[in-house]
């Protein structure tokens, strides 16, 4: 993988503690027995399947993989697991998780959640979780739209939605997940597409191998309640201006034939996109999604106008090391063991005032 | 049955207790059997720490006591206003006591403000020392008296000492480097020498005390140390000080053992700890700061080589929802909060209903509704405990009846939470956080044991003969649900608040299986095991039962012994299980021709007995954000008896 890869060198450390399969596994060993009830065309069966694929690669003890959700479609995601789950309440997931992973550094905690259940609802659960670093996976759906509830807007809606709730159009300006991720001293952070399963699947191994909160923002379609929301990523046309594929280490390049580049403007020090030619090719930014400053990251994230799509970022955004929150709340165990001896309850709770009554 | 002060030789780890010091001198030593002080000042000038000091020297001198801090929630509020003053208030006897006493006998006022709030509580008669210093023209206008109180006659009938406390401690502490100002800053020292003159308390506690919080800045340390021990030798020597008083260790009223004082909080935190132990689960607290549940997690996270967890979140629902996360991992977890906390755990409550893991949610009750008066006590989110949640979602309710019991309390609730897999909610208040008590430790072998086992294989054979988990599939007897880890092989399943299928657990809409699964939750909680109500009633011959439940117990009691003193005959029992109520308790209030249920709120425990039993419950309520006075109770509970 090495230089394309945009996996961190703590890679061992995300799950060297997690036991491993004792044998090969297999993707039918990720499916339970329930029947999948989200709607026929959903994109949520691709992401599912993506997943339940993907895990037999990481070999890990399905017994120590746990998946926690919040409400929403895609929270219906851990009954599909054949995994230990917890289908939980709106927005807390990543509270949920985190009390899980914080306790159990033997598993290996995944996230599913919606783009109204994260950022709604649960927006503050989800920027603690990613300032603290706890070793949690969040796969973030955004379908852009309330589906659960039937068609609503949604925090990542455009401006102007039409909906049921916003017969005038919607006015509040959307959230970008991958801004708001950078912005909340995300350690990992990523975007990919539902339906392009290779793609899919290469970002989640790198979110695996990271040490710490990853989020991977999935756009994914809702083909009841606001059908083609990306079709212009998905269209092999259109999608030559509209996606930007990012691999570290390479120049951020995309286009017919690699036409197209991100520049950054040496007057206001912001990302632009051009025309690649011969005077400027140098100045194509190389891709790094392990530096300190999250300011190219970040810059980057902007680039899509939100109401077209066009000029959208896939790929590793951000991947850098930073402590882990539970692998430091374990230090502290062990610490306070070395430096005070093992807890040892008489002593506790005798204190240092007592008095005798004697019979 | 004799008790004595341990001495020195007896402490196995070398606690400074110390024996009683006896001022030498030709003065009067009068023999009390109790004695109520309070302590009143600025926010700023240290109240309850030297309310604290005193507490400890009483307690290790052996006598009974009992403790009332009252503080703003402002944690400066502007200096000199009645809002700022902050009080302590401590009841010792040589016998065993209950309440921290209705009104002082003596009332330390360290300026203008402190004597306003407080002298309305002093009866005359009383001992009122002030600080002379601080009676300023402009710190009493501030307060709005408009002639000195020291002089205007308004004080008479009181036995007055005027202290000019703040010159004399200054004076002392002349060959320090201090400023003035810093050097004002340890009257409530020189205050505290003067008391434990006044009462004999043993000082090397306090000495001992001074050192260690100020190991890194010795000067102040001996500023303090010279401060105090000026406040005693001022007592020694001045003649507005004729007398000193003895209360005698209560060597009667304790039963043999080795004693601390604790408060509220620490008992409950350590009954955490304790429980832990005795489950063999790790600990893992999730918490958001609130007052006046803050100390529990302030001293859980310091327990860390006890393997505990202390998880300070983003808000209170993050707080329980890690919890929750902990508790579904096999861990012992545990969310400490305030009402308002309650309410916004509320919906994570009912999922716990749901997912039935083991949850403790510790509420430190202060008054309301919303804000309230978070420095108050009160104990009026009863009916929140019992019905605070969407559905039908029933939750155990343990209550603690005093300080010290809130130890006892935490390892009850923590036997329900384990054996029956719910969330259970813990009672306790800001009367009862902050007040402290002497407690017997217990030794280790008399703590219950709380181990619990974790599912380990398939529990359930389908028709086709194959072996499986079912999550949902029920202990016969408690009607608990199997605790079947991450980690576990083959049990991997799916738990969630969606109503499930009884049995499997898959998500079911049926409606026949959801009104099984509404009354089997509810059944399992209604069958909890509690301990039968006992009866106080010596004379087994009263016609009126005096019901309670949390922390009034201590004025009830009182109350009550009044009233038994006076030759009148009433019945007392009190409730440490609110849901379910123990099996007894319709029989018990049949019993009586009068029950009378005093509470520190409109009459919630009553609303819940008159709807249960149909009994005519009479309530008796106060809710001014103390706790109720013994005198206060006795007069309301004879008007019962012979009303």
């Amino acid at each position: 993988m090495a230089d394309t890869s945009a996996q961190g060198p703590g890679t061992v450390e995300a799950l060297s503690l997690v036991p491993k399969a004792e044998a090969r596994q297999s993707m039918k060993d990720f499916k339970s027995d329930q029947e999948v009830r989200w709607c026929p065309g959903c994109g949520d069966y691709a992401i599912l399947a993506a997943v339940q694929g993907f895990m037999p690669e990481l070999g890990l003890a399905k017994e120590n993989i746990v998946f926690v959700s919040g409400i929403g479609c895609s929270s219906r995601f851990p009954y599909y697991m054949n995994t230990y789950g917890m289908h939980s309440i709106h927005g807390r997931a990543p509270a949920i998780a985190t009390g899980l992973a914080s306790s159990r550094r033997d598993l290996s905690v995944w996230v599913v959640t919606g783009d109204g259940d994260a950022l709604s609802i649960g927006g503050n659960h989800l920027i603690h979780a990613l300032r603290r670093n706890v070793n949690l996976k969040i796969l973030l759906f955004n379908n852009r739209i309330y589906g659960l509830t039937k068609g609503q807007y949604s925090p990542t809606s455009e401006v102007g939605k039409i909906t049921k709730s916003t017969p005038m159009g919607s006015l509040d300006a959307p959230f970008n997940p991958v801004s708001l991720a950078i912005g909340a001293e995300a350690s990992f952070v990523a975007r990919t597409v539902d339906s392009d399963r290779k793609h899919l699947t290469d970002v989640l191994r790198q979110a695996a191998a990271h040490p710490g909160t990853a989020l991977v923002e999935i756009y994914q379609n809702c083909n009841i309640f606001n059908d083609g929301a990306f079709e212009v990523l998905k269209d092999r046309q259109q999608a030559e201006e509209a996606v930007i594929r990012l691999e570290h280490g390479q120049p951020i390049r995309f286009g017919a034939d690699g036409s197209r580049g991100v520049v950054r403007d040496p007057h206001t020090g912001d990302l632009q996109v051009v025309t690649v030619t011969p005077d400027n090719a140098s100045r194509v930014i190389v891709h790094d999604a392990h530096t300190a400053s999250p300011t190219t990251a970040f810059a980057l994230s902007r680039l899509a106008d939100p109401d077209t799509l066009h000029h959208t970022p896939i790929g590793v955004f951000r991947s850098v090391d930073r402590p882990v929150y539970d692998t430091q709340m374990a230090d502290q165990l062990d610490a306070a063991i070395e430096q005070n001896g093992k807890g040892d309850l008489a002593s506790l709770l005798a204190g240092g005032d007592t008095w005798t009554v004697v019979g | 049955m004799t008790s004595k002060v341990s001495s020195p030789a007896e402490q196995a780890d070398e606690a400074v207790v110390g024996e009683q010091r006896r001022p030498p001198g030709a003065k009067d030593v009068r023999r009390l059997d109790r004695v109520i002080i309070r302590f009143a000042g600025d926010s700023g000038d240290g109240m309850q720490l030297t309310g604290d000091r005193f507490t400890s020297e009483t307690a290790s001198f052996g006598n009974d006591l009992s403790t009332l801090p009252n503080f703003p929630a402002e944690i400066r509020a502007p200096a000199g206003t009645l809002p700022g003053v902050s009080s302590f208030q401590l009841h010792f006897a040589d016998h065993d006591i209950l309440t921290p006493g209705d009104a002082p006998n003596v009332l330390v006022a360290m300026n203008p403000a402190a004597l306003k709030a407080n002298i309305a509580d002093v009866p005359r008669g009383a001992e009122i020392i002030v600080n002379t210093d601080e009676f300023t023209k402009r710190a009493m206008q501030k307060v709005g008296y408009a002639a000195s109180p020291l002089e205007d006659g308004s004080l008479d009938g009181y036995n007055v000492h005027p202290v000019p406390l703040t010159t004399m401690t200054v004076e002392a502490l002349k060959d320090f480097e201090l400023s003035r100002k810093e050097a004002e800053r340890s009257k409530n020292m020189f205050a505290l020498g003067l008391l434990s003159w006044m009462y004999h308390r043993p000082t090397e506690g306090t000495e001992k005390f001074l050192r260690t919080k100020f190991a890194k800045k010795p000067e102040i340390a001996e500023a303090n140390l010279a401060a105090f021990r000026a406040g005693w030798n001022f007592g020694e020597t001045t003649e507005d000080f004729a007398v000193s008083y003895e209360v005698a260790p209560a060597s009667k009223t304790f039963p043999t053992g080795t004693y601390r004082n604790i408060s509220g909080n620490l008992a409950l935190s350590y009954g955490l700890v304790a429980a832990s132990r005795q489950a063999d689960l790790p600990l893992y607290l999730g918490s958001y700061p609130i007052t006046p549940a803050s100390d529990i997690l302030h001293e859980l996270s310091k327990h860390k080589n006890f393997g505990v967890r202390t998880f300070q979140a983003e808000d209170e629902i993050a707080g329980i929802g890690a919890a929750l996360g902990a508790a579904f991992g096999g861990s012992l977890a545990v969310t400490t909060t305030s009402g308002p906390g309650v309410a916004l755990k509320s919906e994570t409550i009912g999922l716990a209903v749901s997912l039935e893991l083991p949850l403790l949610v510790i509420d430190i009750q202060r008054g309301g509704p919303s804000t309230g008066l978070p420095t108050k006590t009160e104990q009026a989110d009863l009916l929140q405990a019992m019905y605070g949640r969407n559905g039908e979602a029933p939750v155990p309710i343990v209550a603690p009846r005093t300080p010290a019991d809130c130890f006892d309390a935490a390892m009850e609730a923590a036997r329900i939470a384990l054996t029956y897999r719910t969330p259970v909610l813990l009672l306790s208040d800001g009367y009862l956080a902050n007040g402290s008590e002497p407690w017997r430790i217990p030794e280790l072998d008399e703590l219950p044991d709380l181990r619990v086992q974790f599912a380990q294989g398939p529990n359930h054979t389908l028709d086709d003969g194959t072996e499986v988990f079912w999550p949902y599939k029920r202990d016969a007897g408690t009607l608990a649900r199997p605790w079947a880890i991450p980690g576990t092989p083959g049990l991997e399943h799916r738990i969630g608040g969606i109503e499930k299928q009884d049995g499997s657990g898959n998500i079911s809409y049926d409606p026949a299986n959801h009104d099984f699964m509404v009354r089997t939750r509810q059944a399992k909680i209604d069958g909890i095991d509690v301990p039968d109500l006992e009866v106080d009633d010596p004379t087994d011959s009263a016609r009126t039962l005096v019901l309670g439940w949390g922390s009034t117990y201590g004025p009830i009691t009182a109350a009550v012994r009044r009233l038994r003193t006076a030759g009148e005959r009433i019945a007392q029992a009190h409730l440490r299980h609110l849901n379910p109520f123990p099996r007894n308790l319709e029989s018990v209030l049949k019993r009586y021709d009068k029950v009378v249920i005093p509470e520190m709120n409109l009459g919630q425990l009553a609303t819940l007995v008159r709807a249960r039993y149909l009994v005519d419950a009479h309530s008796y309520n106060q809710v001014n954000g103390m706790p109720f006075k013994a005198e206060q109770l006795a007069t309301a509970l004879k008007e019962a008896i012979d009303g």
